[in-house]
């Protein structure tokens, strides 16, 4: 069976994210191209964070549904040039959003912090251990109500893509795709 | 890893499998010493933190050692390399074997000194963002990689370190005092650095340039900076130079390779 390279990339939009089932390998931006080899085809990935724990479990994904369509080929893993969060789509940011993590900014953002009197005072009361770091953040929009009034409570939370955010508007802590 | 690493074009620059190793060590070490926060932090966040950053230590040294293996070919994996070397073949810098506290200290594990821990990290991690900053235009491409990846996580192991370095610094009269003594500890350990040994003649040769006097500048700026922002005073580094690189290590990289090995080597080609 042979399928076009068009058809192999629409086939492979189907290989979710082992971590964030809602979006696909190719919305993150982890594929990067699949294309004829010397050896037959080459489905080309890129790591997200050079430690991530996910990156062989999406290799085999992504061979297992090579193999699922009969088509022999091999995952390449590229590292130039390096994964950032400005290359997942649109429409992955929204589908983020809507499964409780808030979208990462650009990588290369300015800064703008809607702060109100209210939200400084609440801020107070939030115990910061780095209260110069999260000042410099900008807002973050809460996955759940919306809310910009959130406050970074720490930079890594459960995995090394995320930070982990607390909405002081509807009280839910939430996890942030970091701009990377 | 399960995925094939991307072959680069054939180059006539092939960085040393010594320098890679070197490279590779540096991460591997520093990521396993401080794999012994997990579970200890004085705090949950800097719990997390530091395990995350160990995982992107580890990742960067898979990477080198997956580089290095294919360029030794004769069944070596990135696994054999790290797993299955002895203390004298390990290339790190001395500094980053070093227990989390300073030689006065017991060596009992509750002596974890969250001082020492920072002002390593901060040491290591001013060198490595402006040496990776260079590495990313290095003529190797696989190298170049490598380094322009690493860069992303050396910038924000760095801004972790620093935003500690000045917290602790410029905080109480005892975080003060600790900050500062162990950057007196781990000061003298920094000139294994600047050292021009065989290893950098080697990658040199090879056609791997870096600018050493725009990066002892560049580490000099991040370090004098910090320093003076976390009101420490920046101690000499002066006395026995340390030659991690050349294979002659403290008493202390053992126990961590012990640990770190034992259970590929009780099992090896294990598998699950």
């Amino acid at each position: 069976m042979t399928l076009s390279l068009d058809e192999v990339w629409t086939m492979l939009d189907g290989v979710a994210d082992p971590e964030i089932p809602v979006v696909s390998l190719r919305e993150l931006g982890i594929l990067r191209d699949v294309r004829q080899g010397a050896e037959g085809l080459e489905v080309v990935i890129t790591p997200t964070y050079s430690g991530c724990p996910a990156m062989a479990q999406m290799a085999d994904d992504v061979a297992a549904a090579l193999t699922r369509h009969g088509l022999t080929g091999k995952v390449v893993t590229q590292l130039s040039p390096a994964w950032t969060t400005d290359w997942i789509s649109d429409a992955a940011r929204e589908k983020l959003r809507a499964y409780g993590i808030a979208p990462p900014h650009a990588a290369r953002c300015a800064t703008g912090n809607g702060t109100t009197a209210s939200t400084d005072a609440a801020r107070a009361h939030v115990l910061q251990f780095l209260p110069g770091a999260a000042r410099h953040t900008p807002a973050v929009a809460c996955p759940q109500c919306g809310s910009q009034d959130t406050v970074e409570s720490s930079r890594f939370g459960s995995t090394a893509c995320k930070a982990l955010y607390r909405c002081l508007a509807c009280q839910e802590p939430f996890d942030y795709f970091k701009p990377y | 890893m399960s995925a094939v690493l991307e072959k680069p074009q054939a180059t006539a620059v092939v960085t040393p499998v010594n320098y890679l190793l070197h490279l590779a060590d540096n991460a591997v070490v520093l990521g396993q010493r401080n794999a012994e926060w997990c579970g200890h932090g004085p705090i949950i966040e800097e719990d997390l933190a530091l395990a995350n950053m160990s995982l992107d230590l580890i990742g960067q040294a898979r990477l080198l050692y997956s580089q290095a293996a294919e360029l030794l070919g004769n069944g070596a994996t990135e696994d054999t390399l790290a797993y299955f070397r002895d203390v004298p073949d390990f290339r790190n810098y001395t500094l980053l074997e070093l227990p989390h506290h300073s030689a006065l200290v017991g060596y009992a594990k509750t002596d974890l000194d969250y001082g020492t821990t920072i002002a390593r990290n901060f040491l290591y991690a001013a060198l490595m963002v402006p040496m990776w900053s260079q590495l990313q235009t290095a003529a190797d491409p696989a190298l170049a990689g490598i380094a322009a990846k690493s860069l992303k996580e050396a910038s924000y192991h760095l801004r972790h370190s620093r935003d500690w370095l000045v917290r602790l610094g410029d905080g109480t009269e005892e975080s003060h005092a600790r900050m500062q003594a162990a950057l007196t500890h781990l000061m003298p350990y920094t000139q294994e650095f600047w050292t021009h040994t065989a290893l950098e003649k080697e990658a040199e040769a090879a056609g791997v340039h870096l600018d050493w006097v725009q990066l002892a500048a560049d580490w000099n700026a991040l370090v004098d900076d910090a320093l003076a922002e976390a009101t420490l005073t920046r101690p000499a580094a002066t006395g026995y130079v340390t030659q991690g690189k050349a294979g002659l290590h403290s008493e202390h990289l053992g126990f961590l390779l012990a640990e770190m090995q034992s259970l590929t080597r009780a099992h090896p080609g294990a598998t699950w």
